[in-house]
């Protein structure tokens, strides 16, 4: 587990079956792999390629990305509030590194 | 911390052509606007956080933090930003927010200096900088400022390079025209270090002002070069009475 | 990047990314992603909405908003929205997956986009349909050459 630069918004309290939205941020270079350095190499790929929530420990969202998102992606989703627990952000790259951010939903009636 | 207010954003700026100065971002998309005022969006506000722990930690021979002697930044380091580049006192140097927290960091906490442009200083500087948001700049020009601030208005005027142009040309004669893709603006720097696109990372003011210097053909100084920074200083001053804005979102 | 190259560039054509344009995607590709996805079964137009400027500041970050009109229950809701682009060297852009639990079907996020092109959203339903949008984007190039 890596230290994450990364940021998410979210409430801290709903009511049961509301539609929460969630933002999510990460600092990350997303590099294409398409880009040639000041010598005229090509500078490697190195990007996120998956991110996933879970909440109380079932998926409840996930993306798929590739080099067609941009640097320091942010995503913006919603979420179903069900019940009063911690929700796990994280974000995976292609060279294993996996980064999160957990959350606390308190639910109320 | 309140978000950037519609108040903030109309304070004007006095010109000698008579005409209000503003912001870039008032020549932004809306959504771009947006990006910049959101702080759960804004890609800046990722460089803020890291600064806001780096504030924390401890560095140098000294192993004290930020914190050991500025306590908390939102008291300490409000309206500091605003007031900057400014000369200091016991040396004579003209200083922009980089170069004080640098000399801060080498001089008081023993720590190595951080490199121009690394995560790190721009990532603090843009810390200490939001803690002055919504704040108008205001800045000295006259006793030790004066000589620094004659060359960085001198420079704005100058015909330079291969295009031949000078800063006026574009920023004073030609603003709100369209240069391909973009808007000219009134060359106000109100959200330094500015999160732009083209860079897809926060980048400081001098990384700009080379950008432009290469834009027109003209000669690049060094980061930290006198030129750069008595130009900064003339930038401050154009900008008296707009609100700080960092960490802006540009093109 | 010297400006001489930035000149040679803007006249070229040469995408945003640095590629000649030969080995960019085509609205071929972009429909051989769909079919992929699809494996090949019939796209309605409607029930998706995808929000995107008509001209991109930027092509390195555009930002782009998918909605699909579904009730997000267990019984009727989107499995997936996908985001394609035609001129991209890869057509598939994003996938995000949701499911009843997601409550809204909205997305948002910021892609690059090479050249100007139509770009597509597709949304995948539970069951089984797929519906999309498409929009125009013009990319500019910024009016100075950066170089760093």
């Amino acid at each position: 587990m890596s230290l994450a630069i990364a940021r998410v918004s979210m409430p801290a309290e709903a009511r049961r079956g509301a539609v929460i939205d969630i933002k999510a941020i990460i600092r990350h270079p997303m590099e294409t792999g398409y880009r040639p350095d000041s010598m005229g190499r090509r500078i490697p790929r190195h990007i996120i390629e998956q991110f996933w929530v879970t909440y109380g420990g079932t998926e409840v969202f996930g993306m798929d990305l590739t080099q067609g998102v941009a640097a320091n992606p942010f995503f913006a989703f919603s979420i179903l509030a069900t019940e009063t627990a911690e929700l796990v952000f994280t974000w995976r790259d292609d060279r294993g590194e996996v980064f999160t951010v957990t959350k606390h939903l308190t639910v109320t009636e | 911390m309140k978000r950037l207010t519609i108040a903030a954003l109309l304070v004007i700026a006095a010109t000698a052509h008579g005409e209000a100065r503003t912001s870039g971002t008032e020549l932004l998309s809306d959504a771009l606007r947006a990006q910049q005022i959101d702080e759960a969006a804004n890609p800046g506000m990722l460089w803020v956080a890291e600064g806001e722990t780096l504030w924390q930690a401890p560095a140098g021979s000294a192993n004290s933090s930020c914190a050991s002697c500025h306590g908390a930044a939102a008291e300490s380091m409000r309206g500091v930003a605003a007031r900057y580049p400014q000369v200091d006192s016991r040396s004579g140097i003209l200083l922009n927010l980089e170069a004080r927290i640098s000399r801060c960091r080498t001089l008081n906490q023993g720590a190595e200096a951080f490199a121009f442009e690394s995560d790190a200083l721009l990532a603090l500087t843009a810390f200490v900088a939001r803690q002055s948001l919504g704040m108008p700049i205001g800045v000295a020009i006259d006793g030790p400022a004066a000589p620094f601030y004659a060359e960085g208005e001198a420079f704005f005027h100058r015909r330079q390079g291969q295009l031949n142009l000078s800063c006026a040309q574009c920023h004073d004669d030609n603003v709100g025209r369209r240069l391909r893709g973009d808007t000219i603006s009134h060359a106000t720097a109100t959200g330094y270090p500015v999160y732009r696109l083209e860079w897809q990372s926060l980048g400081s003011l001098q990384r700009r002002l080379r950008a432009c210097s290469l834009g027109v053909r003209a000669r690049q100084f060094d980061y930290g070069a006198r030129e750069y920074l008595s130009l900064e200083l003339y930038l401050a001053k154009r900008s008296e009475g707009l609100a700080i804005e960092t960490p802006a979102v540009r093109r | 990047m010297t400006t001489r190259r930035g000149a040679i560039i803007a006249t070229l054509g040469v995408s945003v990314f640095g590629l000649p344009r030969a080995t960019i995607a085509t609205p071929q590709m972009r429909d051989e992603a769909i079919a992929a996805i699809t494996s090949g079964a019939p796209v309605g137009d409607g029930r998706v909405t995808l929000t995107i400027p008509g001209i991109a500041e930027n092509g390195l970050s555009v930002y782009t908003t998918v909605a699909v009109d579904s009730p997000m229950t267990a019984a009727d809701h989107v499995r997936a929205i996908h985001i394609i682009a035609e001129q991209n060297p890869i057509a598939r852009l994003v996938t995000f997956r949701l499911g009843p639990r997601a409550g809204a079907a909205k997305v948002s996020t910021n892609i690059r986009l090479a050249a100007s092109q139509h770009v597509t959203a597709l949304a995948e339903l539970s069951d089984g349909s797929f519906w999309r949008d498409a929009k125009p984007v013009v990319v500019t190039l910024a009016a100075c050459v950066d170089g760093g």
